[in-house]
Protein backbone atom coordinates (compact mmCIF):
# COMPACT_ATOMS: atom_id res chain seq x y z
CA UNK A 1 0.00 0.00 0.00
CA UNK A 2 0.95 3.07 -0.79
CA UNK A 3 0.13 6.08 1.17
CA UNK A 4 0.35 9.64 -0.23
CA UNK A 5 0.27 12.79 2.07
CA UNK A 6 -1.23 16.21 0.72
CA UNK A 7 0.55 19.27 2.79
CA UNK A 8 -0.58 22.50 2.74
CA UNK A 9 1.84 25.29 1.91
CA UNK A 10 0.56 27.09 5.69
CA UNK A 11 1.81 23.43 6.98
CA UNK A 12 5.88 24.97 6.00
CA UNK A 13 5.21 28.56 5.69
CA UNK A 14 6.83 29.66 9.16
CA UNK A 15 9.14 26.91 9.50
CA UNK A 16 12.95 27.75 8.79
CA UNK A 17 14.31 26.08 5.89
CA UNK A 18 16.24 23.75 7.74
CA UNK A 19 12.81 22.82 9.62
CA UNK A 20 10.87 22.75 6.09
CA UNK A 21 13.41 20.01 4.74
CA UNK A 22 13.69 18.37 8.19
CA UNK A 23 9.66 18.09 8.03
CA UNK A 24 9.50 16.91 4.48
CA UNK A 25 12.23 14.12 5.35
CA UNK A 26 10.61 12.86 8.27
CA UNK A 27 7.74 11.74 5.90
CA UNK A 28 9.77 10.34 3.13
CA UNK A 29 11.88 8.54 5.92
CA UNK A 30 8.32 6.94 7.10
CA UNK A 31 7.83 5.27 3.51
CA UNK A 32 5.27 8.04 2.65
CA UNK A 33 4.94 10.55 -0.62
CA UNK A 34 4.75 14.00 0.15
CA UNK A 35 2.15 16.23 -2.32
CA UNK A 36 3.26 19.59 -1.24
CA UNK A 37 1.85 22.79 -2.32
CA UNK A 38 3.77 25.18 -3.95
CA UNK A 39 7.60 24.19 -3.80
CA UNK A 40 10.75 25.18 -2.03
CA UNK A 41 13.26 27.53 -3.14
CA UNK A 42 16.09 26.31 -5.26
CA UNK A 43 18.86 26.54 -2.51
CA UNK A 44 16.29 24.38 -0.28
CA UNK A 45 16.11 21.85 -3.34
CA UNK A 46 19.84 21.34 -2.60
CA UNK A 47 19.65 21.59 0.82
CA UNK A 48 16.72 18.86 0.55
CA UNK A 49 19.44 16.32 -1.57
CA UNK A 50 22.20 17.52 0.76
CA UNK A 51 20.13 16.18 4.35
CA UNK A 52 19.00 13.12 2.03
CA UNK A 53 22.77 11.83 1.00
CA UNK A 54 23.55 12.24 5.05
CA UNK A 55 20.70 10.04 5.94
CA UNK A 56 21.23 7.28 3.46
CA UNK A 57 21.44 3.88 4.87
CA UNK A 58 20.49 0.37 4.29
CA UNK A 59 16.36 1.18 4.69
CA UNK A 60 16.74 4.89 3.29
CA UNK A 61 18.03 4.63 -0.02
CA UNK A 62 17.12 8.33 -0.59
CA UNK A 63 14.22 10.74 -2.57
CA UNK A 64 12.62 10.98 -5.63
CA UNK A 65 11.43 14.55 -6.13
CA UNK A 66 9.72 16.48 -8.84
CA UNK A 67 8.36 19.93 -9.23
CA UNK A 68 5.88 21.22 -11.17
CA UNK A 69 5.12 24.68 -11.76
CA UNK A 70 2.44 27.02 -14.12
CA UNK A 71 2.87 26.62 -17.25
CA UNK A 72 4.08 30.37 -17.82
CA UNK A 73 4.71 32.51 -15.60
CA UNK A 74 2.83 35.88 -15.97
CA UNK A 75 4.40 38.86 -16.82
CA UNK A 76 3.49 42.51 -16.03
CA UNK A 77 1.52 43.78 -13.03
CA UNK A 78 -0.91 40.77 -12.70
CA UNK A 79 2.22 38.56 -12.55
CA UNK A 80 3.60 41.02 -10.08
CA UNK A 81 1.21 40.91 -7.91
CA UNK A 82 0.64 37.08 -8.12
CA UNK A 83 4.16 36.22 -7.25
CA UNK A 84 4.09 38.53 -4.10
CA UNK A 85 0.93 37.57 -2.57
CA UNK A 86 1.62 33.59 -3.77
CA UNK A 87 5.30 33.66 -5.09
CA UNK A 88 6.43 30.06 -3.56
CA UNK A 89 2.75 28.57 -3.18
CA UNK A 90 2.75 28.46 -6.51
CA UNK A 91 2.46 24.82 -8.21
CA UNK A 92 3.27 21.07 -7.15
CA UNK A 93 6.11 19.42 -5.29
CA UNK A 94 6.21 15.57 -5.03
CA UNK A 95 8.79 13.81 -2.97
CA UNK A 96 8.55 10.23 -2.02
CA UNK A 97 11.34 7.68 -0.83
CA UNK A 98 13.03 5.81 -3.26
CA UNK A 99 12.07 2.58 -1.84
CA UNK A 100 8.95 3.28 -2.26
CA UNK A 101 8.98 5.26 -5.58
CA UNK A 102 10.96 3.95 -9.04
CA UNK A 103 10.67 6.82 -10.70
CA UNK A 104 9.00 10.12 -11.12
CA UNK A 105 8.68 12.04 -15.07
CA UNK A 106 8.01 14.96 -15.46
CA UNK A 107 7.19 17.04 -18.32
CA UNK A 108 6.20 20.71 -18.07
CA UNK A 109 2.49 20.16 -17.65
CA UNK A 110 2.48 16.67 -15.91
CA UNK A 111 4.09 14.10 -13.28
CA UNK A 112 3.77 10.45 -14.00
CA UNK A 113 4.62 9.02 -10.78
CA UNK A 114 6.05 5.15 -11.15
CA UNK A 115 6.43 3.02 -7.69
CA UNK A 116 8.28 -0.09 -7.11
CA UNK A 117 6.05 -3.50 -6.61
CA UNK A 118 6.35 -4.64 -3.23
CA UNK A 119 6.76 -7.90 -2.80
CA UNK A 120 5.86 -10.09 -0.07
CA UNK A 121 7.20 -13.20 1.05
CA UNK A 122 4.97 -15.70 1.30
CA UNK A 123 4.26 -17.46 5.14
CA UNK A 124 5.01 -20.62 5.21
CA UNK B 1 17.04 39.83 -0.98
CA UNK B 2 19.39 37.33 0.21
CA UNK B 3 20.13 36.38 -2.87
CA UNK B 4 20.70 40.64 -4.30
CA UNK B 5 23.13 40.64 -0.87
CA UNK B 6 24.89 37.30 -2.21
CA UNK B 7 25.28 39.01 -5.71
CA UNK B 8 26.70 41.88 -3.71
CA UNK B 9 28.60 40.23 -2.12
CA UNK B 10 30.04 38.14 -5.18
CA UNK B 11 30.11 41.63 -7.20
CA UNK B 12 32.38 42.74 -3.99
CA UNK B 13 34.95 40.02 -4.04
CA UNK B 14 35.31 39.41 -8.06
CA UNK B 15 37.24 43.00 -7.11
CA UNK B 16 40.20 41.32 -5.53
CA UNK B 17 40.03 38.02 -6.97
CA UNK B 18 42.87 37.46 -9.64
CA UNK B 19 41.45 36.83 -12.91
CA UNK B 20 43.85 33.04 -12.39
CA UNK B 21 41.57 32.19 -9.89
CA UNK B 22 38.61 31.93 -12.02
CA UNK B 23 36.78 28.70 -10.94
CA UNK B 24 34.93 26.93 -14.02
CA UNK B 25 33.15 23.76 -12.24
CA UNK B 26 31.81 20.74 -14.41
CA UNK B 27 28.44 19.63 -12.79
CA UNK B 28 25.64 17.55 -13.33
CA UNK B 29 23.58 14.38 -12.81
CA UNK B 30 25.69 10.99 -13.07
CA UNK B 31 26.89 9.65 -15.63
CA UNK B 32 26.74 12.55 -17.78
CA UNK B 33 30.35 12.64 -18.84
CA UNK B 34 31.01 15.81 -16.52
CA UNK B 35 35.12 13.28 -15.90
CA UNK B 36 35.31 12.85 -19.77
CA UNK B 37 34.83 16.26 -20.63
CA UNK B 38 37.12 17.43 -17.91
CA UNK B 39 39.60 15.01 -19.71
CA UNK B 40 39.03 15.67 -22.87
CA UNK B 41 40.05 20.00 -21.72
CA UNK B 42 42.85 18.65 -20.04
CA UNK B 43 44.43 17.12 -23.23
CA UNK B 44 43.39 20.08 -25.74
CA UNK B 45 45.25 22.56 -23.47
CA UNK B 46 47.80 20.10 -21.05
CA UNK B 47 48.48 17.57 -23.71
CA UNK B 48 48.14 13.84 -24.12
CA UNK B 49 49.63 12.88 -20.73
CA UNK B 50 47.04 14.82 -18.76
CA UNK B 51 43.87 13.55 -17.64
CA UNK B 52 41.49 14.40 -14.91
CA UNK B 53 40.41 11.75 -13.04
CA UNK B 54 39.18 7.49 -13.96
CA UNK B 55 36.02 7.50 -16.27
CA UNK B 56 33.50 4.13 -16.00
CA UNK B 57 30.18 3.30 -17.20
CA UNK B 58 29.28 2.71 -13.87
CA UNK B 59 27.85 5.70 -11.99
CA UNK B 60 29.66 7.73 -9.55
CA UNK B 61 32.88 6.87 -10.23
CA UNK B 62 34.19 10.61 -9.35
CA UNK B 63 33.11 10.62 -5.91
CA UNK B 64 35.28 13.64 -5.00
CA UNK B 65 35.79 17.57 -6.28
CA UNK B 66 38.75 17.14 -8.20
CA UNK B 67 40.60 21.05 -9.16
CA UNK B 68 42.97 21.42 -12.42
CA UNK B 69 44.74 24.56 -11.43
CA UNK B 70 45.85 26.81 -14.15
CA UNK B 71 44.58 26.11 -17.53
CA UNK B 72 44.87 28.73 -20.39
CA UNK B 73 42.12 28.27 -23.04
CA UNK B 74 43.03 30.46 -26.29
CA UNK B 75 40.13 31.35 -28.34
CA UNK B 76 40.52 33.07 -31.64
CA UNK B 77 43.00 35.55 -29.81
CA UNK B 78 40.81 35.75 -26.74
CA UNK B 79 42.29 34.03 -23.75
CA UNK B 80 41.06 32.67 -20.89
CA UNK B 81 42.67 31.44 -17.17
CA UNK B 82 40.16 29.35 -14.90
CA UNK B 83 40.99 26.29 -12.83
CA UNK B 84 39.29 24.06 -13.71
CA UNK B 85 36.56 22.21 -11.10
CA UNK B 86 35.04 18.45 -11.86
CA UNK B 87 32.60 17.64 -9.37
CA UNK B 88 30.98 13.95 -8.63
CA UNK B 89 27.40 13.69 -10.03
CA UNK B 90 24.32 15.05 -7.97
CA UNK B 91 21.39 12.60 -7.53
CA UNK B 92 18.57 12.53 -5.02
CA UNK B 93 19.05 8.54 -4.11
CA UNK B 94 22.27 6.32 -3.90
CA UNK B 95 21.52 2.72 -3.40
CA UNK B 96 24.23 0.63 -3.11
CA UNK B 97 22.60 -2.58 -4.58
CA UNK B 98 22.42 -0.81 -7.77
CA UNK B 99 26.00 -1.64 -8.17
CA UNK B 100 25.83 -5.27 -6.95
CA UNK B 101 23.86 -5.52 -10.19
CA UNK B 102 27.39 -4.45 -12.39
CA UNK B 103 29.22 -7.08 -10.61
CA UNK B 104 30.67 -4.98 -7.78
CA UNK B 105 31.08 -7.21 -4.14
CA UNK B 106 29.10 -6.13 -1.25
CA UNK B 107 31.77 -4.40 0.84
CA UNK B 108 33.32 -2.56 -2.50
CA UNK B 109 29.18 -1.71 -3.61
CA UNK B 110 28.78 -0.18 0.18
CA UNK B 111 32.00 1.89 0.27
CA UNK B 112 31.18 3.42 -3.16
CA UNK B 113 27.82 4.08 -1.70
CA UNK B 114 28.75 6.05 1.37
CA UNK B 115 31.56 7.74 -0.80
CA UNK B 116 29.20 8.91 -3.44
CA UNK B 117 26.86 10.17 -1.42
CA UNK B 118 29.42 12.42 0.43
CA UNK B 119 30.39 13.31 -3.15
CA UNK B 120 27.03 14.78 -3.76
CA UNK B 121 27.57 16.86 -0.38
CA UNK B 122 30.36 18.17 -1.48
CA UNK B 123 29.60 19.34 -4.88
CA UNK B 124 26.52 20.93 -3.32
CA UNK B 125 29.27 22.79 -0.87
CA UNK B 126 31.22 23.73 -3.67
CA UNK B 127 28.22 25.63 -6.00
CA UNK B 128 29.14 28.74 -3.93
CA UNK B 129 32.43 28.88 -5.11
CA UNK B 130 31.84 28.53 -8.74
CA UNK B 131 32.55 31.56 -10.90
CA UNK B 132 31.23 29.90 -14.46
CA UNK B 133 29.64 26.32 -14.91
CA UNK B 134 29.16 24.21 -17.65
CA UNK B 135 25.93 21.63 -16.82
CA UNK B 136 27.02 18.24 -18.68
CA UNK B 137 24.03 16.69 -19.72
CA UNK B 138 23.60 13.11 -21.18
CA UNK B 139 22.27 14.33 -24.19
CA UNK B 140 20.20 10.61 -24.54
CA UNK B 141 18.01 10.93 -21.55
CA UNK B 142 15.22 13.15 -20.45
CA UNK B 143 16.35 16.47 -19.34
CA UNK B 144 13.17 17.28 -17.55
CA UNK B 145 14.48 15.31 -14.47
CA UNK B 146 14.66 17.36 -11.05
CA UNK B 147 18.08 17.33 -10.11
CA UNK B 148 18.76 19.38 -13.66
CA UNK B 149 16.28 21.87 -12.87
CA UNK B 150 17.84 21.94 -8.90
CA UNK B 151 20.85 22.63 -10.44
CA UNK B 152 20.39 24.99 -12.60
CA UNK B 153 17.68 27.01 -10.14
CA UNK B 154 20.79 26.87 -7.54
CA UNK B 155 23.06 28.55 -10.53
CA UNK B 156 20.61 30.82 -11.07
CA UNK B 157 19.83 31.71 -7.96
CA UNK B 158 23.52 32.33 -7.44
CA UNK B 159 23.65 34.40 -10.91
CA UNK B 160 26.46 32.22 -12.09
CA UNK B 161 26.82 32.03 -16.00
CA UNK B 162 25.79 28.61 -17.13
CA UNK B 163 27.09 26.88 -20.00
CA UNK B 164 25.05 23.63 -21.14
CA UNK B 165 26.89 20.64 -22.70
CA UNK B 166 24.73 18.42 -24.37
CA UNK B 167 26.71 15.55 -24.27
CA UNK B 168 27.09 12.02 -25.96
CA UNK B 169 25.52 13.39 -29.73
CA UNK B 170 27.83 10.35 -30.94
CA UNK B 171 24.74 7.92 -30.38
CA UNK B 172 21.79 7.86 -32.52
CA UNK B 173 19.44 8.29 -29.53
CA UNK B 174 20.49 11.56 -28.62
CA UNK B 175 18.23 14.86 -28.75
CA UNK B 176 19.54 18.09 -28.32
CA UNK B 177 16.46 19.66 -29.19
CA UNK B 178 15.11 18.61 -26.19
CA UNK B 179 17.03 20.06 -24.07
CA UNK B 180 17.01 22.76 -25.72
CA UNK B 181 13.31 23.38 -25.07
CA UNK B 182 13.53 22.65 -21.72
CA UNK B 183 16.23 24.97 -21.09
CA UNK B 184 15.71 28.02 -23.76
CA UNK B 185 17.23 30.97 -21.42
CA UNK B 186 20.66 28.85 -21.49
CA UNK B 187 23.22 28.19 -23.96
CA UNK B 188 23.35 24.53 -25.73
CA UNK B 189 26.46 22.98 -27.36
CA UNK B 190 25.85 19.43 -28.80
CA UNK B 191 29.20 17.88 -28.01
CA UNK B 192 30.97 14.21 -27.40
CA UNK B 193 33.60 14.29 -24.85
CA UNK B 194 34.70 10.80 -25.88
CA UNK B 195 35.16 11.71 -29.57
CA UNK B 196 36.04 15.34 -29.26
CA UNK B 197 32.84 16.31 -31.48
CA UNK B 198 32.41 20.35 -30.94
CA UNK B 199 34.81 20.97 -28.35
CA UNK B 200 35.71 24.17 -30.10
CA UNK B 201 32.41 25.39 -30.74
CA UNK B 202 32.32 24.35 -26.88
CA UNK B 203 35.54 26.68 -26.37
CA UNK B 204 33.59 29.55 -28.12
CA UNK B 205 31.40 29.80 -26.11
CA UNK B 206 33.44 28.86 -23.43
CA UNK B 207 35.41 31.86 -23.77
CA UNK B 208 32.29 34.00 -23.99
CA UNK B 209 30.63 32.61 -20.23
CA UNK B 210 34.24 32.81 -18.53
CA UNK B 211 35.03 35.88 -19.87
CA UNK B 212 31.58 37.12 -18.89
Amino acid sequence: MVTIQFMPYTEIEDLTSVGRIRKLLNIAKDNKIVLLQGRLKAEEEAELIQATMEEINKDFKGIELAVIEPKEKEGGFKGFFTNLFLGDRLGMTVIGPATVVKSIKRNPNKIELLTKEIRKRKKR
Amino acid sequence: MISVLRRMFRGFLSIFRSKKDIKLGLYGPPNGGKTTLANAICKDILGDDFEQGIVSRIAHETRSVEVRDKMELDVEGRTISFNLVDTPGIATKIDYEDFLKVGMQEKQAKKRAKEATKGVIESIKWLDDMDSVVVVLDATRDPYSQVNITILGNLAARDIPVLIAANKVDLKRANIKRIKAAFPQYPVVGISAKYGNNLDIMYKELVNLVGK
